[in-house]
């Protein structure tokens, strides 16, 4: 399954966040998107997810979901968004209850996506007693539990710190070697946005328009820490956006 | 620098946070009974102002022996039981509706804003020509004393709950109704058990106004019996009776809340 921007242009009130933006969101591929603060990356990604109508333009999608996919366009939250009474598994059971599944098939589902997050000892442990690193593999184990077509993922490593980021960086990266998903990945990490991004967009700052898209060459796997070529990419896209972002610190903010 | 300008830092913190402290609530509560005894005892407190604590003691005890605690007990709870849970329940439906209705909000919000200030038991004549001047009356007013506040704590705890675990559940095509059962309710449980607390201090207010007016037997009938004969021990016997009923309706729920809210921090 495809999905598709044509000329979405987005406003809240008088004020355009985004405009006419173009984008095409292949299979298979993750794409980041990177912009100043206040640039309607986010907003975007409702407007991807259905989760806000555009104002003008559409976001259409080319084909059917994979079968055995529950929630096509499935959202990983900066905020983990994880219910605090449910533990561990029960909040991965939550996004599966509403669908027919025998039981049998639902502790399949849950078993194998926290084997794939590392999480099966943690299946009984409630939000809270939690590091902020394993609310978001939570988070991530319960998308993946829908089997979505498109991942969207909002700023999802930057609730945390430095070396955790590391770490899930890491752990998504090899989720996406096992098992090539689609993805969707919003941050305003410039570091993420190399490591994980297939291609990266870069947008201007507000009203958002799609300043450039970057394609990178180079196997998931193989990008580490310090690498030169990397790190080239990741002078560009900050000469790209330094002044934009520079503008946008000193703006009013008026809303 | 010389020796003697070495000195430790002095420590700023500290203090503006409650630590839980054993036992001073019931030095307090001790004390202040001993200084009331001596104090009747000695004559400094005239017996008209306050009746002996020991004496109060001996009045429990001799209604507990003669078995007219039970009698006047018996209906009061079953009464409180019966307006309150009536109140509560009717309050935390419409609480809920209102939170999550913006036609229910606009419609029932004004009329709660409404009914809340006005003093229930000025209601009382009224509800004893609505229903009679035995128990439905009173159940009538206990249920409407505590249905109001309820109201109150019940639809600001749904406005509380947690946006993004809202917007998470529709993220994941989950129903309307898995929604307000498995987000919204829950997330609300809180802020609706400590209304509770409210309600049912604010119920047992009640009742003693309720048991004024045309009841036989009741702790309220009890107070004021002992009032018109300006019998001070039955009086305090009767207020310790209702305190003790506050304190234990006030551990009942801080137990259903250990219970139900162990998720919290």
């Amino acid at each position: 399954m495809e999905l598709t921007l044509e000329k979405v242009t987005h406003r809240y009130g008088d004020m355009p966040v985004l405009q006419d933006i173009d984008l095409r969101i292949p299979t298979g591929e993750i794409l980041c998107i990177v912009g100043p603060s206040g640039c309607g990356k986010s907003t975007l990604l409702r407007l991807i997810g259905g989760l806000e109508r555009p104002d003008e333009g559409r976001v259409l999608q080319d084909g059917a979901p994979p079968p055995g996919c529950l929630n096509p366009l499935t959202y990983v939250f900066q905020d983990f968004a994880l219910l605090p009474w449910r533990s561990v598994g029960g909040n991965v059971t939550l996004v599966l209850e509403d669908h027919r599944l025998d039981g049998d098939e639902r502790a399949a589902i849950i078993d194998d996506v926290l084997a794939r997050t590392n999480l099966s000892a943690f299946r009984n442990a409630l939000p809270r007693q939690l590091s902020g690193g394993m609310k978001q593999r939570v988070a991530i184990a319960r998308a993946l539990a829908v089997n979505p077509a498109v991942m969207l993922l909002d700023e999802p490593l930057s609730a945390l710190d430095a070396q955790t980021r590391e770490l899930l960086m890491e752990d998504l990266v090899g989720l996406w070697a096992r098992q090539p998903f689609t993805a969707v990945y919003v941050t305003h990490n410039l570091a993420e946005a190399v490591r994980l991004g297939h291609r990266v967009a870069v947008l201007s700052r507000r009203p958002g328009r799609l300043r450039e898209m970057l394609e990178i060459d180079m196997p998931l796997d193989e990008r580490g820490v310090g690498d030169a070529r990397l790190d080239s990419v990741q002078q560009h896209l900050w000469h790209l956006m330094k002044d934009e972002a520079m503008a946008a610190d000193q703006e009013l903010l008026d809303v | 620098m010389s020796e003697t300008h070495i000195r430790p830092v002095p420590f700023r913190g500290g203090g503006f946070r409650p630590v839980a402290k054993r036992g001073v609530g019931l030095i307090v509560f001790v004390t202040l009974l001993a200084l009331i005894e001596w104090g009747t005892r000695t004559g400094w407190i005239s017996n008209l102002t306050l009746p002996q604590p020991s004496d109060v003691a001996m009045t429990l005890v001799d209604l507990a022996r003669s078995g007219m605690l039970w009698t006047h007990l018996a209906p009061s709870l079953s009464r409180l039981a019966v307006g309150a849970v009536l109140g509560v329940s009717a309050g935390i439906g419409v609480g809920i509706l209102i939170g999550l209705f913006s036609h229910v909000r606009a419609g029932l919000i004004p009329l709660v804003a409404a009914l809340f200030p006005i003093p229930k038991i000025a209601l009382l004549p009224l509800f004893v020509i609505w229903f009679g001047i035995d128990e439905a009356s009173k159940y009538a007013l206990i249920a409407l004393g505590t249905f109001t506040p309820t109201v109150v704590a019940t639809y600001g705890a749904v406005d509380n709950v947690d946006r993004t675990l809202i917007r998470m559940g529709q993220s994941f095509g989950l129903s309307w109704l898995s929604i307000v059962r498995k987000i919204v309710l829950p997330g609300a449980l809180p802020g609706i058990l400590s209304g509770m607390r409210v309600s049912i201090a604010i119920g047992i207010i009640l009742l003693v106004a309720a048991e004024m007016l045309g009841a036989e037997f009741g702790i309220g009938a009890y107070i004021l019996q002992a009032g018109a004969l300006y019998d001070l021990e039955r009086l305090f016997a009767g207020v310790v009776i209702l305190s003790a009923l506050g304190v234990l309706t006030s551990w009942v729920i801080g137990r259903l809340e250990t219970r139900l809210l162990r998720w919290r921090t």
